[in-house]
């Protein structure tokens, strides 16, 4: 009977593993917290790549992907430690799309992803930081690094013949690593940056920083902060004692919240987010219907980071993410057949068949260095109270 | 003409904004060292209750506002203040009879107050973002500058620009009147007289036919007033949103213990002293020293003191050195 039982399970394994089987991805976004009003946007993206596979019946011999969704709260290691580890050890997901903001998702990477060899693909750390940390491999981003944001602003301001600027930044990974990252592109470029100040969030008063910021002085105030945050708070403090009459905006500031809060008073600022024109993305737009909004930020990039999961499972022909690490880099890049979302069942048989592809996407994904987007930026500026394209760059 | 350019640059980005916020700060404190001084507690709810007032006024400004109903130049949150004050005043009168009234008959000590007070605290900070939600509201309206600092510079060609808001106009104005009210009420009048008179001994005040829950409800009714008046000027001035009226009760404490908790007079003290070394302590001194000194001393760093990272920091020093030196605080309030 014993013998019985043990070969009955033995060939249900191996029955298991042959054919079909339910692929599990996790979706750890910051379902509560400061991104709360747009991780249902990221989560729909990303949701939207697994079922596309799935209906296609292509993925390694016709398994579906099912995604678990999980809560990094976008502030909290210790909340986001333990639901990654939920999804890893009870859930049994073979790979990770996110986390979300760039300390959640190092603290994932370092406690849980790495102990346990799982791929973490985040939409939307931007942290210079991530770059060095380490990763044995397992960590990409379809979001560029802030070091990368930092050069394109440099580009930007030098454009308009802007030399001096101050720079207050929100008092965390995020606002920390953009406003370092920046002055040092800016100086490196000839520029000057007459003060670099932190300042906190949800905090009563800002006169204090106001007032250092107006005596440093520059030609346009850089506040690397979040619109819902302090960031308003500053630029509201800032026109209200006439400090400075324009500003530039970096991806955290950059929502129609800005418009609301402001309006025509902050005309000529400029700024820049990660964005393309691409096809991928206009396709994206119009696949994405009614279940979500595809423009809010980072929607694409999650589309693109579940994306990037399935397809390089299918290159090396296993599930386990110790097999198909090696493979997302050549999926995403060169050379091969281009890829635009809503083509995944393609992608699967060129992929089924031993050819390459070249994963474009949503937002023309190219992986360089340690596994990170180029990044592909919208430049805009204020104009009659409204946020308005200048150029993809 | 060069002084000049210093003394405005001062004034627009540190004694003007310092003694709006300073003026916001007096007011908390006020309600904060009334409760300490007449019911005996440190009271955890008061950023809340704040938040609590200030959300009523939004409520009443926007129906006000949707039936047209405008205050000229002045916002309409002031015509809207008193329902605010109103609905402000029975939160607290119902918390007093839910809660306190039973800790206080039970003559509870004042550390068990204070942690029920926590509770109390954690209720509103909930029932305000039920009702209003957890965002960022904005309820000010009619004329925002009395002057911008554009209109300043072209009228008075000066190189730099003196801006004052309506709203930084009004708090003054308020909170002057609202401080010499409530120090006419506890000087003169037979019920402040009273109320003084349980604040400083209980029993004796008792014994010569104080009614104790009068004086109670007389000092939630101030406490309500003040509370929602301070919540809706700093509302009108920045912007409303719970989280920062919750955040506001470290400095509204610090000002409160620094002038003596207990004492009116150190409260508004306290309010201004903490509002200006937030401001003054971490400003650069850059363009007002450039302007002030002949060109050969003109300074080429910041002349920053402090980095404004640590503003806060310098308020709780100065808390901290007060409480050293001076345990009742600057204007000997009491303690417990």
């Amino acid at each position: 009977m014993k013998k019985l039982l043990a070969a009955t399970a033995a060939t249900a394994l191996i029955a298991g593993s042959a054919g079909a089987e339910e692929i599990k991805l996790g979706v750890i976004l910051g379902f509560t917290g400061p991104l709360e009003s747009l991780a249902p946007h990221m989560a729909g993206g990303a949701e939207l790549a697994m079922s596309e596979v799935s209906e296609s019946g292509k993925l390694l011999d016709g398994s579906t992907v099912t995604p678990v969704r999980g809560d990094s709260t976008c502030i909290d290691a210790g909340a986001a430690t333990a639901a990654a580890e939920r999804l890893i050890t009870a859930e049994g997901v073979k790979g990770i799309m996110g986390a979300d903001c760039s300390g959640v998702t190092g603290a994932i990477l370092s406690n849980v992803a790495l102990p346990n060899g799982v791929v973490m693909i985040s939409p939307s750390a931007t942290s210079p930081a991530l770059s060095t940390a380490e990763d044995n491999g397992l960590f990409f981003r379809t979001s560029p690094s802030d070091a990368r944001q930092g050069v394109i602003m440099t580009d930007i301001l030098m454009e308009q013949g802007i030399d001096e600027v101050a720079v207050t930044y929100t008092n965390n990974d995020y606002g920390k690593g953009l406003a370092d990252s920046f002055a040092a592109a800016f100086e490196e470029a000839g520029g000057t940056v007459t003060i670099n100040a932190a300042h906190e969030d949800g905090k009563a008063d800002y006169s204090a920083e106001v007032g250092a910021l107006a005596a440093a002085g520059g030609e346009r105030l850089v506040v690397a902060g979040y619109v819902d945050q302090g960031g308003s708070g500053i630029v509201r403090a800032a026109l209200d004692a006439g400090a400075f009459d324009t500003f530039h905006f970096p991806d955290g500031m950059i929502s129609s919240k800005l418009e609301d809060n402001f309006g025509t008073e902050i005309d000529g600022s400029t700024g820049q987010h990660p964005g393309t024109d691409s096809a991928g993305a206009a396709k994206f737009q119009e696949m994405a219907g009614e279940a979500f909004d595809p423009g809010s930020p980072f929607s694409a990039e999650a589309y693109d980071a579940a994306a990037l999961i399935m397809l390089a499972m299918q290159a090396a022909g296993s599930a386990e993410p110790g097999d198909y690490k090696s493979h997302v880099m050549d999926v995403a890049n060169e050379p091969g057949e281009k890829i635009l979302p809503g083509e995944l069942g393609k992608a699967l048989d060129i992929l089924a068949e031993g050819g390459e592809i070249d994963y474009v996407g949503a937002t023309a994904v190219e992986l360089i260095g340690p596994g990170e987007s180029a990044g592909n930026y919208r430049e805009i500026v204020i104009e009659g109270g409204k946020v308005t394209t200048v150029t993809y760059r | 003409m060069d002084l000049l350019n210093a003394l405005v640059a001062l004034s627009n980005f540190v004694l003007v904004p310092a003694i709006a916020y300073g003026a916001q700060l007096a007011l908390g404190a006020l309600g904060v060292t009334l409760i300490y001084g007449i019911l005996r507690f440190s009271n955890f709810a008061h950023g809340d209750t704040m938040a609590f007032g200030t959300m009523a006024t939004i409520l009443v400004t926007w129906w006000f506002q949707s039936m047209g109903i405008g205050f000229g130049p002045l916002p309409t949150a002031l015509l809207a203040l008193p329902f605010g004050i109103l609905a402000c005043v029975l939160l607290l009168i119902g918390t007093d009879r839910a809660v306190y009234r039973f800790y206080r008959a039970q003559k509870a000590k004042p550390v068990i107050l204070v942690i029920v007070s926590i509770g109390v605290m954690f209720i509103m900070n909930g029932l305000v973002r039920f009702i209003i939600g957890p965002g960022d509201q904005r309820f000010a309206d009619g004329e925002r500058f009395i002057v911008t600092a554009r209109d300043f510079q072209a009228m008075t060609g000066l190189d730099e620009g003196l801006a004052l808001k309506t709203t930084q106009g009004i708090t003054v104005v308020t909170a002057v009147i609202v401080v010499a009210a409530l120090f006419w009420f506890l000087n003169r009048t037979r019920t402040g007289k009273s109320m003084r008179a349980y604040s400083d001994n209980e029993d004796l005040a008792l014994l010569s036919g104080i009614d104790p829950e009068r004086v109670v409800l007389i000092t939630w009714l101030i406490v309500g007033a003040l509370a929602t008046v301070a919540g809706v000027l700093y509302g009108l001035d920045k912007s409303f949103k719970p989280f920062t009226y919750f955040q506001l009760l470290l400095p509204v404490f610090a000002s409160a213990i620094v002038g003596g908790l207990g004492n009116p007079l150190g409260a508004i003290a306290g309010g201004f002293i903490i509002a200006f070394s937030e401001v003054t302590i971490t400003y650069a001194w850059k363009k007002v020293l450039g302007y002030s000194l002949p060109e050969s001393l003109e300074p080429s760093g910041l002349v920053q003191l402090l980095s404004t990272d640590y503003k806060f920091a310098v308020s709780f020093v100065i808390l901290l050195i007060v409480l050293l030196f001076r345990p009742t605080g600057l204007f000997r309030g009491k303690s417990v």
